[in-house]
């Protein structure tokens, strides 16, 4: 099966600025997949290449097995973006948006598609207002409908709530989540980390323009911490002390396999007259995980001579 | 299965829609200036200035010329602002993210400056002929039509390419105020250049604005500076330099695709 997307050896230099530095990556058609990293580190110039707009120094990148520089025709057709800025044209209302849109990639008469669009975006009543009279949640909107209006089998959403409030945060996932289950592959870049682990099956971390992790969301919540125990007592069972994380002044990090581990717990602590001050149950999350491989890229990437 | 037909027309239709919304000042200003250009000009001249020897009148001579400087200024202004525009505001990437090949935008493009340009060009000639009816014996329309399309689809090109390479406003009005405005007042649009000290006739002829508009003049008149033939040469010429240069740029993807 050919990927929805292919990334072989991409790099791109701006300047001195290696914001791209080999770049390997496949998506499967399907996929909710995200791209998480911290500024800079090469997530936008990677979109950019997938849509054209950058041109990579070497590699290539493929969408659908169409070469989005020789095949760009075919590339940008297989392509939505949504893109992280918040542009629109002011000269014309959301209809004529879409509708403009649409004629680019030489769609016409697609009113039908149009409304549904903004009956699930909720844009129906501002159809006919100007992009100037739009809140920004709303032009956020529009954005995500002019990237659906060819009916793109992959859909890449550049921070798409970024600035977007909590309720059109959600109603933006339920409508992303819908179109996934449709069978469009998604990718998304986020600086929310709980929204990645939430929608994402399968993440790639970017660092210093290098993918430094991938793998699928369960496995990076797994292979970190998992399940553990903030536990403040005068000592550690015996037997327990083999799963301290952390010991800091009585309050002791231990780590749990699963949710029944912590049957045993409490029992060895009760056979041992352990006195429990404090305890509490955490969950790995994304952004544990998260940090934690970026100070590693971080240390990895310091280590090298210049 | 979806079918995709082209995209151009609709960039095209979009670039007409955008000079249309604010029709008053993209066609109605254009025309008013040329009018009052006509009004002062002629007034103050007519009995000063004698152009083809004598055998037309100076309001009459005038007309053709303002007819052309205002299809030659505003096909600029359509492809340069459009451009800087969508640039500035960063809404070029709805243009740069579908599947248009650079011949599509620059067909778009031009196409779309033309029509502006050509529509103001009406406006004034329909205006203009108000007070010097006479024009509306034309020996030769066809010649002027050729050079009223080949002029405004130069320029058109060339606000193309101010519009690609300014990353500014105030860039593009450099470009218009240095270069488009100086060629265009120093063309003949005023004056026949054999009214002009020989130094200064020689000079013009460097100067494409001259057979754009001296080509032009000749539909109206049957009489020109230069052979019209020679004129189209050399304006046909232009046009075609002019939009393999900006092939070219579109191509590459220059100051549009990083």
């Amino acid at each position: 099966m050919r990927p929805a997307v292919e990334a072989i050896q991409l790099a791109r230099r701006f300047g001195a600025v290696q914001a791209l530095a080999g770049v390997d990556l496949t998506v499967h058609e399907g996929e909710f997949f995200g791209l998480l990293g911290p500024n800079g580190a090469g997530k936008t110039t990677l979109i950019s290449i997938l849509a054209g707009l950058t041109r990579p120094d070497t590699g290539s990148a493929r969408i659908l097995g169409h070469d989005v520089i020789t095949d760009y025709r075919a590339a940008r057709r297989a392509l939505g973006v949504v893109p992280q800025e918040l542009v629109f044209d002011p000269f014309f209302s959301v209809r004529e948006t879409l509708r403009i849109q649409a004629g680019y990639f030489g769609l016409r008469r697609a009113d039908d598609w149009i409304d549904e669009i903004l009956a699930h975006l909720d844009l129906t009543s501002k159809a006919d207002a100007n992009m100037r009279s739009l809140s920004g949640g709303m032009k956020r909107r529009v954005l995500v409908g002019q990237a659906l209006v060819h009916k793109p089998p992959v859909i890449v959403l550049d921070e798409p709530t970024a600035g977007v409030d909590v309720e059109l945060r959600q109603s933006l996932w339920g409508f992303i989540r819908k179109l996934n289950r449709d069978g469009h592959t998604i990718i998304l870049t986020t600086h929310y980390l709980e929204e990645a682990e939430a929608l994402c099956g399968r993440i790639a971390m970017l660092s210093a323009g290098r993918v430094v992790a991938l793998d699928t969301t369960r496995n990076l919540l797994s292979q970190f911490a998992g399940l553990t125990v903030r536990l403040v007592a005068g000592r550690v069972p015996a037997s327990w002390q083999s799963r301290v994380l952390r010991a800091d002044g009585g309050v002791y990090l231990l780590r749990l396999d699963d949710y029944a581990d912590l049957e045993a717990l409490l029992a060895a602590l009760r056979t041992e007259g352990i006195a429990i001050t404090e305890l509490a149950l955490q969950e790995a999350d994304l952004e544990q995980v998260f940090l934690r491989i970026m100070s590693g890229a971080r240390a990895s990437v310091t280590a090298v001579p210049a | 299965m979806t079918t995709f037909g082209a995209g151009w027309p609709t960039l095209l239709h979009k670039e007409l829609l955008r000079f249309w919304k604010v029709a008053f000042q993209t066609i109605l200003a254009p025309v008013l200036t040329a009018l009052l250009y006509l009004l002062i000009f002629s007034h103050v001249l007519e009995s000063h200035i004698s152009v083809y020897e004598g055998r037309v009148a100076y309001g009459a001579f005038l007309v053709p010329g303002l007819v052309m400087m205002s299809v030659l200024q505003n096909s600029f202004a359509n492809s340069s602002s459009s451009l800087i525009q969508s640039k500035i505001t960063g809404n070029l990437i709805f243009v740069l993210l579908p599947p248009l090949s650079p011949v599509d935008l620059f067909i778009a493009y031009v196409l779309g400056a033309m029509i502006r340009g050509i529509a103001v060009g009406l406006g004034v000639l329909a205006v203009t002929l108000f007070f010097v009816p006479s024009l509306l014996y034309m020996p030769h329309p066809l010649w002027a039509l050729g050079f009223a399309l080949l002029g405004s689809a130069i320029l058109g090109t060339l606000g193309l390419i101010a519009g690609i390479w300014a990353d500014k406003f105030d860039q593009l009005a450099a470009f218009q105020n240095f270069f488009i405005v100086p060629l265009t007042f120093l063309s003949g649009v005023f004056y026949s250049i054999h009214s002009l000290p020989r130094f200064w006739q020689q000079l013009s002829h460097f100067n494409p604005f001259f057979y754009m508009i001296d080509g032009f003049r000749y539909g109206f008149f049957g009489l020109s500076d230069v052979a019209p033939l020679t004129s189209l040469g050399i304006v046909l010429t232009c046009a075609l330099a002019l939009a393999l240069i900006a092939l070219a740029l579109l191509q590459r993807g220059w100051k549009l695709r990083t």
